[in-house]
């Protein structure tokens, strides 16, 4: 049933711009204020940084590949995790599902631009330069004795670490500028998205008629609004503490370090679910497209997403079990954590319903999808066991937490991400990513990221702790690490596959037209790309699936809804 | 396609809510996020100084100038009632003095801190006066961005470029105004009442 133009009206198809100069299209990008455009700029910035974030790990992996290797100094090797982690938090997870949401919920809610389109560019610009910034300390950042560094501070920065005392020079203060300045637009963000999904849906959409992916967003967008701003807060009072003379995180004058342990994981923990949400919005679309079945549950899903908002805001602390807090505050932080898995375990049972029965098609979508659920499954199980207090006791900084975190973020996220890469590509570039580089990059990321990442565990459960940058031979670690290196080299190699598909199927993929997977979200109605304003004239919708309704006028889906 | 409409009637009117008023609750939840946090360090840090001066001995309670930022929001309620019946002379009146409570109010976060920094009392003398000057100084901040916005108001309004038509957008901005005067009830509470 895939038909080339739908009979929605508004679905205008421009042909690809030609004759500019390179300097009016810089031009064009630099004052524009489209959400489409933003949503790419996001994007490419993710792209860029991604390929930073990842030399950065590679240069630890290869560093930890053998006992006692002298790859990097230790030095340096502080340097390149904080920077990692920095980078791939905020300047590459977060712009990202910025990026896919920008662009997409306009087009999926029918309007033509997000409700502050400057506000919308703002923020962009500042999540851009904040990220410029961290990168500069490379260079203006001086540290001791003039010698330029980057951030050596960790990404949680813990107190007394980042007092003058002990980060002399102006490096820990790039790190703390540049996340004050991306944290601004991030307000922004989460202000616009919600403002958008709630007034600017089109004719018919209730908030019962939505999508899926705008709903997951509404609740991304309203975690922002209370996630980023107590890292704000607590940026600021490092920065009180570190050009005033304060003494918020100064334990010699009184103040408490672990308060700055509560205020970092307050914003840390959220984080993760700011950062999981729209990973669970990608798959949330792309598994009913490929069972072709509607999404099963689908209030269900909404209120688990919901569940999932308000929880996550109070499990912070079970990043702090080994500081020591009294048995009460153990107590509830394992509960509530634990609680956290009963709308999540709805989620993945809901997809699974969704998959159950249907007509599976195994596409390139598809596959990241399915990877993803096995894998966040997975994440979420060692989840649990680290939620549990005595565990974590155990466990706690070591490369099993490492493991554990990454599973989620690059097992769950980066898979969702990839995923959603594939599945709106044809609706960004208006051409199709190349199925065999795609599937090369599925199946050897697939299998890099498991051979990192399963086997990362056992180090951990051997006692190796994170952020050491060597080890002794001869405590059964050194084969593992070898292992573990050898999977990320993999996953670079999938990676790069990727890049050059991105780049090659701009110019020479298969022409996708406007619904190329036979989809039922409004965002398909239009051309690929598609034009300015998005719709000639605002689509009406009657149910969650319009295209749908199109479709199939003689079982259309607002009859049992 | 005919047989469809019956069934779910588009809405003739469909409307939702003004993007502006979503734009500036969302806005006001961010920033109390931010508030919260350091209202906890203060209420975290109280007598946790390991040195003089401490709030018992140099903090004087501003009686007079939180009345004149409280009753602010009286007055813009009122300017912002008599803007939306076009009464265009007493809306620039009553914004005048809305300006003029809120700068008085500043005003005397200004003399207060003198006051402080003569006692020797500075954001670096202990944690008293780290928690103070961040928390006081974070409002007086919200409320110098409010000030500035009242002066751009202002400005406009003596061009005769506001009308009736602006009231919602004169309404939004009133929010962020409520906002900044109910901050100042928790920070008074905080600062002058439980601290001291």
């Amino acid at each position: 049933m895939a038909s080339e133009s739908l009979p929605l009206s508004g679905s205008i198809s421009l042909p690809r711009e030609t004759g500019k100069t390179w300097l009016e299209t810089v031009h064009e990008w630099v004052i524009t204020v489209d959400h489409k455009k933003l949503g790419l700029m996001y994007i490419g910035q993710a792209l860029i940084f991604l390929v930073l974030g990842g030399i950065e790990a590679m240069i630890m992996r290869l560093q930890l590949s053998v006992p006692h290797a002298t790859f990097v100094s230790p030095e340096a090797f502080n340097r390149m995790f904080t920077m990692h982690g920095t980078t791939m938090i905020f300047f590459v997870a977060m712009p990202v599902v910025f990026g896919f949401g920008i662009y997409l919920i306009p087009l999926m809610i029918g309007t033509r631009d997000m409700a502050f389109p400057r506000v919308n560019a703002w923020g962009f610009w500042m999540s851009l330069f904040g990220g410029l910034l961290l990168y500069f300390s490379f260079i203006g950042g001086d540290g001791l004795y003039g010698a330029g560094s980057a951030p050596d501070v960790g990404w949680w920065a813990y107190a007394p670490l980042t007092s003058t005392a002990f980060s002399k020079g102006h490096s820990t203060d790039f790190w703390t500028i540049s996340l004050l300045l991306s944290g601004f637009g991030t307000v922004g963000v989460g202000v616009n998205l919600v403002s958008t999904i709630l007034c600017m849906r089109c004719p018919g959409m209730t908030l019962g008629k939505m999508p899926l992916l705008p709903w997951l967003y509404l609740v991304m967008g309203a975690m922002l609004l209370f996630t980023i701003t107590p890292l704000t807060a607590a940026q600021a009072m490092l920065m009180v503490d570190r050009y005033m003379g304060g003494h918020f995180f100064d334990t010699q004058a009184g103040g408490s370090a672990v308060m700055w342990m509560h205020f970092f994981w307050i914003f840390g923990h959220p984080e993760v679910y700011v950062l999981i949400i729209p990973a669970f919005a990608f798959i949330s679309e792309i598994v009913p497209v490929f069972s072709r079945k509607p999404i099963f549950g689908y209030p269900v899903m909404v209120a688990a997403t919901v569940a999932i908002g308000f929880v996550s805001m109070s499990v912070w602390a079970h990043h702090m079990f080994t500081i020591g807090m009294e048995s009460y505050s153990n107590a509830f932080f394992v509960l509530t954590t634990m609680t956290v898995g009963i709308p999540t375990g709805i989620k993945i049972f809901n997809w699974l319903g969704t998959m159950w029965g249907g007509k599976i098609r195994y596409e390139l979508p598809m596959l990241w999808a399915v990877g993803f659920l096995f894998q966040f499954l997975i994440a979420g199980l060692t989840g649990i066991m680290l939620g549990a207090a005595p565990f974590d006791w155990q466990l706690g900084g070591s490369y099993f937490v490492v493991a554990h975190f990454h599973y989620v973020i690059v097992g769950g996220i980066l898979f969702a991400m990839f995923g959603a890469f594939y599945y709106w590509y044809p609706k960004m570039s208006g051409r199709m990513l190349g199925t065999t580089l795609g599937k090369w990059h599925f199946w050897l990321f697939l299998i890099g990221f498991h051979v990192t990442f399963d086997l990362m565990h056992i180090p951990g459960l051997l006692g190796m702790p994170r952020r050491i940058y060597t080890y002794e031979p001869g405590r059964g670690w050194d084969s593992w690490n070898m292992l573990v290196s050898v999977g990320g080299v993999l996953q670079a190699i999938a990676t790069a596959c990727f890049v050059v598909n991105l780049i090659w199927s701009y110019w020479k993929g298969r022409e996708a037209g406007n619904d190329p997977w036979d989809a039922w979200t409004l965002e398909w109605s239009t051309a690929s790309p598609p034009p300015d304003y998005n719709f000639a004239q605002l689509p009406e919708v009657k149910s969650r699936r319009p295209l749908w309704d199109i479709k199939h006028p003689e079982d259309p889906d607002w009859k049992y809804e | 396609m005919s047989a469809m409409s019956p069934a779910v009637p588009t809405p003739a009117a469909w409307t939702l809510p003004s993007r502006g008023r979503v734009g500036m609750y969302c806005l006001i939840a961010a920033e109390a996020a931010i508030f919260t946090i350091f209202v906890i360090a203060y209420i975290f840090y109280i007598g946790k100084s390991l040195s003089g001066p401490t709030p018992q001995q140099v903090l004087e309670v501003p009686i007079f100038y939180t009345v004149c930022l409280l009753s602010s929001s009286i007055v813009i309620h009122f300017a912002e009632k008599a803007l939306h019946g076009g009464q265009l002379g007493s809306f620039k009146l009553l914004w005048f003095l809305t300006f003029a409570l809120g700068a008085t109010f500043l005003v005397g976060t200004a003399l207060e801190w003198r006051h402080l920094i003569g006692e020797g009392l500075t954001i670096s003398t202990n944690l008293f006066g780290t928690t103070y000057y961040s928390l006081v100084g974070l409002h007086a901040l919200h409320v110098t961005v409010g000030l500035i916005g009242f002066v751009i108001v202002l400005i406009c309004a003596l061009m005769s470029k506001v009308t009736q038509e602006h009231a919602e957008r004169i309404g939004v901005f009133s929010l962020y105004w409520h906002f900044v005067d109910a901050v100042w009830v928790v920070v008074f509470t905080v600062v002058y009442i439980i601290g001291r």
